[in-house]
C-alpha cells in the first residue's frame, strides 16, 4: 500500500479522489484533530484520517493528530468545537444530513466561535445517489451564519480545506467547506503543498462566554454579525472568487459556483458563447460590492447552481438594491430545475436555449433492448438476510416493519420486503412507537448496532417507559457497513486502531429497561423465529438482538487467516424447483438457468450455508472451497 | 491526438471498475496528461450497476456529455447497452462476454435480454469489441484481474493518449509483488485480444 498522501513533496502532484484531498489539504494545514460520524458520500475524507493513523500506530509513531469515529455527527462537532475553542485546528466531516443531527450544537456554537481555525465539512448528495434527502445544506451557513466555501474540483477542495483554516481563525468562526457527491467522489491531479506542524496541546482559557446562558447569548448575537462583515470583506478579497472570460464578453454574464462551474465553463466554450462567468467559491457571505460590479457590467445574468435558488435569489435582491436593469434566468424562470444534480447535458441544452445558439450535442441514444434493473441488493451470505427470513417465519402477516438508514434498506427488495417506513437515522424505533399507538398490528422495528448507538437508544428508551407494544431488532453485524465498514461504539479498536472499550448492545438495552431481550445468532434460523415468536408474545418493548459478522468482513479475515470460503451447490436430482432458496430467501447468488433449474453461482456464493439450512428437501450441500 | 478523451467504464459492483478508473487516472498524471475521474462509491460492492468517468486533456468537469464517449469498457455485456447514451458511432465499444444475471431476474421482476442480440445492438451503435476477459483471466492465474484484462485491451484500442507501458507500469506499482505477474500476464492477454 502506498501512502503517497502523507509524502511531504511540495510540487509534486498526485492523482487524489475529492475526499481524499480534503484529508491531504487538513494534514497541510496542520489539522491537530479530526471527527465524524460516516456517510456517503463524506465518508473517505474519515476514513483516509483513520488510515494514515493506523499506518503509524502500526510502526509505533505518532500520526501527529487525533481521529475519531464519533458516535454520531452531534458529538463529533462537540469534540473538535471543544478542541478549536482550546486553540487547536480542527476538521468536522459528515454528510449533508448528518448537519441535521448535529445543528442543535452547530447554531450556537457559531454564537461563540472558535480561537483554532474548525473546517466543518458538509458533503451533500444532490440526486440522492445513497441518501434520503437531497436537501441544500448551503442554507446552514445563511441559517448559522458560517463562512462557507464550494470548490469546484478535488484541487480546489484541498485548497480551500488549507486556506479554510485561517479564514477559520482570522475569523473566529467555524467555516463550512459545502461540496458535493461529483467532488467529494471524483479524481483529480492535486499540487501537493509542504505540511505545516501541529499544535498538539491545547489551552482551554475560561471565559464567561463560552457559557452561552440568554444574557451571554444576547450579546453574542452581535457580535456573530460583526464577524459575518469581516467575512464579506475576506470574501471581496478571496481569490475563490473570479471572473472568467469566455471569447469576448458584452453584456451577457453567468453566476455559478460549485460542480456547476465545470459543466457552465466547459459548455460556453462548446457553445462559442461570448460571456463573462462569475465563479464564486466563498458563496457565504457573497462578495457584495463584487456582485454589485458584475450586476452593473451585464444586462443578463444567468444563474447556474443545483438545488435551491440560493445565489440566484440573493442576486436579485442585490441588484433590486441597486436598481439596476438586469433580466436574470434561473430557475425562477423555469431554465434550471430545483431538483436534483446538473450534468454537462443539462447545463448545455439549457444555456443553447437561453443564448439562442445550437446545441452540439446529440440527444443521448436509447437501447431498443428491455435491460433487466440491477439495484443493489443484500450481499450473498449477509446475516441481516437470514434473520429476516426467520422473523417473517415467526409471523408472516400483520406487521408493520420500521427500517433504519444502513444496509438493511435493502431489506424492502423482493422476496423478504420488510422495510416499511423510513426517515433517518434511529428513525426505526421511534417510528415504531407511533404505529404502535395509531394501528392495530404488529411492530418489528430494524436497526444496525452502528445506528443503535447513533441515535437509537433515546427512541428504546420512550418505548420502554410508555409501555408501546414494540419488537425492536439490532442487526449487530459488528461494524457500520453500508459506508464501508467503519468501527463504532461496540468494536474492539477505534479509529486510530488503538483499543478500545467495547460496548455491548444487549447490556446497553439492558439499562434502557428493557424486560424482555433475545440474543440470537441469525444463522441459527430455528432459533431466531422462535425468539421472534417469544418477543412478539410479550407485551411493552422488546428486542432482539441478531448477532452475526458482515460477511464480507467475515470472509476479509478468513482470507487473511488463509481460511477456506465454503461454496455451496444444489443436487439437481434433489431439487423439487419449490423455489424457497430463491423466491422466499431471495439470495442473489441463486439463479435460474433457462430450463428453470436452480443453480448457486460459486463466484457470488459467500458460503453463509443458509440456502442448505431452509431447503426443505435437502438438496443444497457444500461443494468445495474457494 | 485528440484534445479530450472521454472513457466510459462500467460493469457490476464487485468487478473492479472503479480500480480500472483509478489506475487509468493515475497513469495519466504519470504522463503529465490532465484528468478528471469520476466514480460510484457505497453501493459499489452491493451488486449494483456501476458506472465511472475517466476524462483525459482538456476537461473542466468529470462527467461525460451524451453522445460523446470514444470507448465505452464493460465489464459486462448488458451493463454496456445501459449506458449506449454515452456512445455515438465512432465510439468503440470494449464488452466482456460474460453476463452477470441480476436477482430481479430471479424474483421475476425482469428479465435477461438474449445476449447476442445484446451484441447486435451494441454493434449498430459504435465498433464492437468482444472479449472473453474472465476467460483470458482465468489463464493469466486470477478472475479477478478481468478489470486488469480490460485496461489492456483499452491500451490496444488506441485512444489513450500516453504509451501503454505507462499504463502497465501504473497497474504494477498498484498491486502486491506477488501478483505483479498474473497481473501482467492479464493485462498482456487483454491487449492481444483487441489488437
Amino acid at each position: 500500500m502506498t501512502m503517497e498522501i502523507i509524502e511531504n513533496k511540495p510540487g509534486k502532484k498526485i492523482l487524489l479522489l475529492g475526499n481524499e484531498a480534503i484529508t491531504r489539504g487538513a494534514l497541510e494545514a496542520g489539522v491537530d484533530v479530526a471527527t465524524t460520524y460516516p456517510g456517503t458520500p463524506s465518508s473517505e475524507i474519515a476514513d483516509t484520517f483513520s488510515l494514515i493513523a493506523r499506518h503509524f500506530t502500526k510502526q509505533k509513531k505518532d500520526p501527529s493528530f487525533y481521529f475519531e469515529y464519533s458516535t454520531n455527527e452531534k458529538v463529533a462537532l462537540e469534540v473538535a468545537g471543544a478542541a478549536a475553542i482550546s486553540g487547536l485546528r480542527a476538521l468536522t466531516c459528515m454528510k449533508h444530513v448528518g448537519l441535521n443531527v448535529a445543528s442543535d450544537t452547530f447554531m450556537t456554537y457559531m454564537y461563540i466561535g472558535t480561537r483554532g481555525g474548525h473546517v466543518i465539512v458538509s458533503a451533500d448528495d444532490p440526486s440522492c445517489h445513497s441518501s434520503q434527502n437531497e436537501q441544500d445544506n448551503r442554507y446552514y451557513a445563511i441559517f448559522g451564519g458560517a463562512p462557507m466555501l464550494e470548490p469546484s474540483t478535488p484541487q480546489e477542495a484541498k485548497e480551500m480545506t488549507r486556506i479554510g483554516f485561517e479564514i477559520s481563525e482570522e475569523l473566529k468562526s467555524p467555516l463550512l467547506l459545502r461540496t458535493t457527491t461529483r467532488i467529494n467522489h471524483a479524481r483529480g491531479p492535486i499540487d501537493l503543498n509542504k505540511f505545516k506542524k501541529p499544535r498538539k496541546k491545547g489551552k482551554f482559557e475560561r471565559n464567561p462566554n463560552w457559557v452561552t446562558t440568554p444574557a451571554i447569548a444576547r450579546a453574542q448575537h452581535p457580535i456573530l454579525l460583526e464577524k459575518l462583515k469581516k467575512a464579506e470583506e475576506i470574501s471581496e478579497k478571496s481569490p475563490f472568487n473570479k471572473i472568467i472570460n469566455i471569447g469576448k464578453p458584452k453584456e451577457w454574464g453567468i453566476v455559478t459556483s460549485g460542480v456547476s462551474y465545470n459543466y457552465v465553463k466547459e459548455a460556453a466554450e462548446d457553445l462559442k458563447l461570448d460571456v463573462k462567468i462569475l465563479k464564486l467559491g466563498m458563496t457565504h457571505p457573497l462578495p457584495r460590492r463584487m456582485c454589485e460590479n458584475f450586476i452593473k457590467s451585464c444586462k443578463k445574468i444567468v444563474v447556474v447552481e443545483e438545488l435551491e435558488p440560493i445565489l440566484e435569489n440573493q442576486f436579485k435582491t442585490i441588484a433590486f438594491d441597486l436598481g439596476a436593469n438586469v433580466k436574470f434566468y434561473g430557475k425562477s424562470t423555469g431554465h434550471f430545475p430545483r431538483l436534483y444534480e446538473f450534468n454537462p447535458d443539462i447545463v448545455t441544452d439549457t444555456l443553447s436555449k437561453i443564448f439562442n445558439v445550437k446545441n452540439p450535442l446529440v440527444s443521448p441514444k436509447k437501447s431498443k433492448i428491455i435491460m433487466p434493473s440491477r439495484p443493489p441488493a443484500l450481499c450473498p451470505g449477509c446475516p441481516h438476510r437470514a434473520t429476516y427470513y426467520a422473523c417473517k417465519k415467526a409471523q408472516p402477516k400483520g406487521v408493520i416493519y420500521p427500517t433504519d438508514i444502513g444496509c438493511y434498506t435493502l431489506g424492502r427488495a423482493k422476496p423478504l420486503e420488510m422495510a416499511d417506513i423510513l426517515l433517518c437515522m434511529g428513525s426505526n424505533a421511534g417510528t415504531a412507537c407511533g404505529l404502535a399507538v395509531a394501528t392495530d398490528e404488529k411492530i418489528i422495528s430494524f436497526m444496525g448496532d452502528s445506528t443503535f448507538f447513533h441515535s437509537g437508544i433515546p427512541p428504546i428508551i420512550n418505548a420502554v417507559h410508555h409501555r408501546h407494544d414494540v419488537v425492536i431488532t439490532v442487526l449487530d453485524n459488528r461494524t457500520t457497513a453500508m459506508t464501508g465498514h467503519q468501527p463504532h461504539p461496540g468494536t474492539e479498536f477505534d479509529g486510530m486502531g488503538r483499543p478500545a472499550k467495547k460496548l455491548l448492545v444487549e447490556d446497553v438495552i439492558k439499562g434502557c429497561g428493557v424486560e424482555h431481550i433475545e440474543v440470537v445468532d441469525p444463522n441459527d434460523i430455528k432459533a431466531t423465529t422462535e425468539a421472534y415468536k417469544r418477543a412478539l408474545n410479550f407485551k411493552g418493548a422488546s428486542a432482539v438482538i441478531s448477532k452475526s459478522p458482515c460477511i464480507l468482513l467475515e470472509n476479509r479475515d478468513k482470507r487473511h487467516r488463509g481460511e477456506k470460503i465454503p461454496v455451496y451447490e444444489i443436487d439437481q436430482e434433489k431439487c423439487k424447483r419449490c423455489k424457497t432458496c430463491i423466491g422466499r430467501f431471495g439470495c442473489p447468488a441463486i439463479y435460474y438457468e433457462e430450463d428453470e433449474s436452480i443453480h448457486i453461482d460459486v463466484n457470488q456464493c459467500n458460503g453463509c450455508g443458509n440456502c442448505a439450512t431452509i431447503c426443505p428437501f435437502n438438496a443444497i450441500h457444500k461443494k468445495e472451497e474457494k | 491526438m485528440k484534445n479530450k478523451v472521454n472513457i466510459v467504464i462500467t460493469g457490476v459492483g464487485g468487478q473492479g471498475v472503479i480500480t480500472a478508473a483509478n489506475i487509468l487516472g493515475k497513469a495519466a498524471v504519470k504522463a503529465g496528461v490532465n484528468v478528471f475521474v469520476s466514480e460510484v462509491h457505497g453501493m459499489a460492492q452491493r451488486g449494483g450497476s456501476v458506472n465511472c468517468t475517466v476524462r483525459l486533456g482538456n476537461v473542466s468537469g468529470p462527467l461525460v456529455p451524451s453522445g460523446s464517449a470514444d470507448v465505452i469498457l464493460s465489464t459486462e455485456p448488458v451493463e454496456a447497452l445501459r449506458y449506449i447514451g454515452f456512445s455515438n458511432n465512432k465510439t468503440k465499444i470494449i464488452t466482456d462476454i460474460n453476463p452477470v444475471i441480476p436477482f430481479t431476474v430471479s424474483t421475476g421482476e425482469s428479465e435477461y435480454p438474449d445476449v447476442e442480440s445484446v451484441f447486435k445492438e451494441l454493434s449498430t451503435y459504435g465498433r464492437l469489441y468482444k472479449i472473453d476477459a474472465i476467460n483470458i483471466a482465468t489463464d493469466a492465474g486470477a478472475v479477478i484481474t478481468k478489470n486488469i484484462v480490460m485496461l489492456g485491451a483499452l491500451a490496444a484500442s488506441g485512444i489513450l493518449p500516453f504509451k501503454k507501458e505507462v499504463l502497465l507500469d501504473t497497474i504494477l506499482e498498484n498491486v502486491p509483488s506477488k501478483f505483479k505477474n498474473v497481473n501482467k500476464k492479464a493485462f498482456e492477454g487483454g491487449f492481444e485480444a483487441i489488437k
